[in-house]
């Protein structure tokens, strides 16, 4: 056991895969690099070094460098889970999933329904998300909520080092499709994680902390930013649970449920564009089934509704912080005094 | 000037680095005596009782009771009762300051497990006390534990002996892949690391299912052994909660997974967030589950033990044992017949884990044996 960051987690949940099964191939652009040139191989890992030194190890015939075609590669990555591989495509930018629309929700989401169950489609699609990183409005979407509105798509979105070793083993142990989202500014931050592998199983929600007064629910990077406020309003007196789905298709609808019981405030932190997202998703749920329990109307702490700027100083605004999700908590507190 | 005596954040286990009082069990200006119990202290992983090292009179609580401090950082001020006031908060201003430009208690990084190929077996281990005079301690977790059950212990026995914590196969950072689970199996791993770190007789202590593996190596090469204590041992007859058993293997949330951690403690709230999370990050690695299921069932049978050395262990003859077990344990109730001639300590108010709930008891117990 020892400190990694994210993306070495990630690196190593896909070694330790492709040792225990041959049938695990990575896709994607760059993914090795060099191939048909007579310049450095693996120069790069990908975009950002996450398959670095894989080919080395598995060669050419298991770590595919693909044409800038994701509608074609995608294709061949759901036709292949179906006819007996593990895939693991890369997609670089999630921004880019529009080009293969068709692949991923019309045709690999599609095919244990339709075929009656008897097709299995073990297909992982890694893509990166997330604004923070300066990469301007085509490259730092969150957009988690478009999959896991698709039935049949799996949307995992690990928030830590941990999390993102144990949850991607666990997606090309699925014989479904899965959609593994990775936070670009999380790539470099670092915790311990086990040498061994281990996988974390999906629609099981993490409570990084348990406390009587709020329950936050945070998607993602966001789940960090959620602990750092929960810490500074601890000192306030005010005790906090903090709740990472981890999966937001499945979702862990009793966690959330017994959480917001236990507290009766809820206040959810979500990066994706505000309308239609997992924020409305989870306050439609609980205002249906715990309207009861709760004392304080849902707060959502979500970017505005519009493209994810690249002047710093806007991105840096856009993004939601520790310090709104801070006021957030403050508010449904008062909101309570106001009512009793 | 008369005697004034810090006590400060003490450090329990390799990796504490902060803790916080609790609770504070004597108040300012009781008289205390060496063993008596100061304050509760309140790290991430568990709750300890501290125990003050020296006798006066507990002039001051300098850390408020919840604030995380840094392992070394001042808690208290000891006296006598005659010292004037002005003399105490002169000390306290003193040490404040150089404490802070010292920046604490900053040890050198805790000792890393390390791993070995032992025979068939690789197997994790975590050495202290390098290059210390007395026996080489061995010590043997029990079901579904880990070398770092020995947090409270392994320092404290490290002061005077070479100690050796293992994991044995199907825990922790040893080897999930075992095809059998039997207590045979498990010691001849243990037997295994002994060979390869070219230990001499050593003092073995067991915990629960780890006394069975101390006393079936002890049998099985009795010149490895000097003296063995065992901590409610299983293998001496008597039943098991079979409850305990199978909510540890198949409990996959936290939820599920406390209330069965809480049978281990007589006092239920010192099992930790961190401690299950602990528990469930073990559980999840490939390969974890299976074992466990593979040794319980090779020991365990519904709420009987299979597995009974007491006719055998009677034989041991020269090699010492002494056996402690806590009068609240829910998972190896106390009362078993033991074997003549072995020593039994019952600790009052103590679950299944007496050293981790009376480590200071359980310590003094394992280093006067071994002294003697």
């Amino acid at each position: 056991m020892s400190k990694k960051s994210y993306r070495q987690a990630i690196n190593e949940a896909l070694r330790q895969e492709m040792r225990r099964d041959p049938t695990v191939i990575i896709m994607g652009e760059d993914v090795a690099g060099g191939a048909g040139a007579p310049g450095e191989q693996d120069a790069w890992g990908g975009v950002l070094g996450v398959t670095k030194g894989l080919l080395a190890e598995f060669g050419r015939d298991r770590i595919l460098d693909t044409p800038l075609s994701e509608s074609a590669y995608i294709g061949a990555a759901a036709g292949a889970a179906a006819t007996g591989l593990r895939p693991v495509a890369e997609l670089m930018f999630v921004d880019f999933l529009g080009v293969c629309f068709d692949q991923i929700f019309n045709q690999a989401a599609k095919f244990r329904y339709m075929f009656g169950g008897k097709a299995r489609t073990p297909l992982v699609i890694r893509a990166m998300y997330g604004a923070g990183f300066r990469a301007a409005s085509q490259h730092s979407q969150s957009l988690y909520p478009i999959f896991t509105h698709i039935p049949g798509l799996k949307v995992v979105i690990p928030s830590s080092a941990y999390e993102a070793k144990g949850l991607l083993i666990q997606s090309i142990r699925d014989d479904d499709p899965v959609i593994f989202l990775e936070h670009k500014v999380l790539y470099d931050t670092e915790e311990e994680v086990p040498d061994e592998a281990y996988t974390i199983p999906f629609g099981e929600a993490n409570l990084t902390r348990e406390g009587r007064d709020v329950t936050i629910v945070a998607i993602g990077r966001m789940v960090g930013l959620a602990n750092e406020a929960a810490d500074r309003l601890a000192k306030q007196g005010i005790s906090c649970t903090v709740l990472d789905p981890r999966t937001t298709s499945p979702l862990d609808t009793a966690t959330i449920l017994e959480c917001v019981e236990e507290t009766g405030r809820l206040v959810i932190v979500d990066e994706a564009s505000p309308r239609c997202n997992i924020a409305t998703d989870i306050s439609a749920l609980v205002a249906q089934e715990a309207f009861g329990a709760l004392k304080a109307p849902i707060r959502m702490v979500c970017p505005p509704h519009v493209p994810v700027p690249f002047a710093p100083n806007l991105e840096d605004a856009y993004v939601p912080s520790a310090a709104r999700i801070e006021a957030a908590v403050q508010s449904v507190m008062v909101a309570q005094k106001k009512a009793a | 000037m008369s005697q004034i005596t810090p006590i400060t954040m003490p450090k329990f286990g390799l990796a504490m680095t902060e803790g916080k009082v609790a609770l504070w069990s004597k108040p300012e200006g009781a008289e205390i005596k060496v063993g008596d119990e100061l304050a509760d202290i309140e790290t991430t992983k568990i709750t300890n009782a501290y125990e003050s090292p020296v006798r006066g009179n507990l002039r001051r609580h300098v850390a408020p009771e919840g604030e995380d401090l840094p392992v070394g950082a001042l808690i208290a001020v000891v006296a006598d009762a005659g010292v004037p006031d002005a003399e105490i908060d002169a000390f306290i201003a003193q040490f404040q300051a150089s404490f802070a430009i010292k920046g604490g208690d900053v040890a050198a990084a805790p000792p890393e497990p390390k791993t070995m190929q032992a025979g068939a077996w690789t197997i994790r281990y975590l050495e202290t006390g390098e290059g210390q005079d007395g026996t080489p301690i061995l010590l043997i977790h029990g079901f579904g534990g880990d070398l770092n059950n020995w947090l409270f212990t392994q320092p404290a026995l490290s002061e005077r002996h070479r100690v050796i914590a293992i994991d044995l196969p199907g825990h922790g950072g040893s080897t999930k892949q075992m095809d059998s689970g039997d207590l045979s199996t498990l010691a001849g791993a243990v037997v295994s690391l002994m060979k390869a770190l070219d230990l001499p007789a050593c003092h073995l202590v067991g915990h629960s299912l780890g006394g069975a593996v101390a006393l079936q190596v002890a049998l099985d090469e009795p010149g490895r052994v000097a003296a063995v204590t065992l901590l409610a041992p299983a293998g001496m007859g008597g039943p098991i909660n079979h409850a305990f058993i199978q909510g540890f293997i198949t409990s996959g949330r936290h939820k599920q997974l406390q209330p069965v951690l809480e049978l281990l403690f007589a006092d239920p709230t010192l099992v930790s967030r961190d401690m299950a999370e602990e528990v469930l990050r073990f559980k999840r690695l490939d390969g974890a589950e299976q074992a466990l299921q593979r040794i319980a069932d090779a020991s365990f049978d519904g709420d009987r033990q299979r597995i009974s050395l007491r006719e055998q262990a009677a034989a041991l003859g020269a090699v010492p044992v002494q056996v402690i077990w806590g009068e609240k344990d829910q998972i190896l109730p106390p009362g078993a017949d033991l074997p003549g001639g072995w020593t039994l300590h019952t600790l009052p108010d103590t679950g299944h884990m007496p050293h981790m709930e009376r480590s200071a008891e359980v310590n003094r117990l394992i280093l006067d044996f071994t002294a003697g």
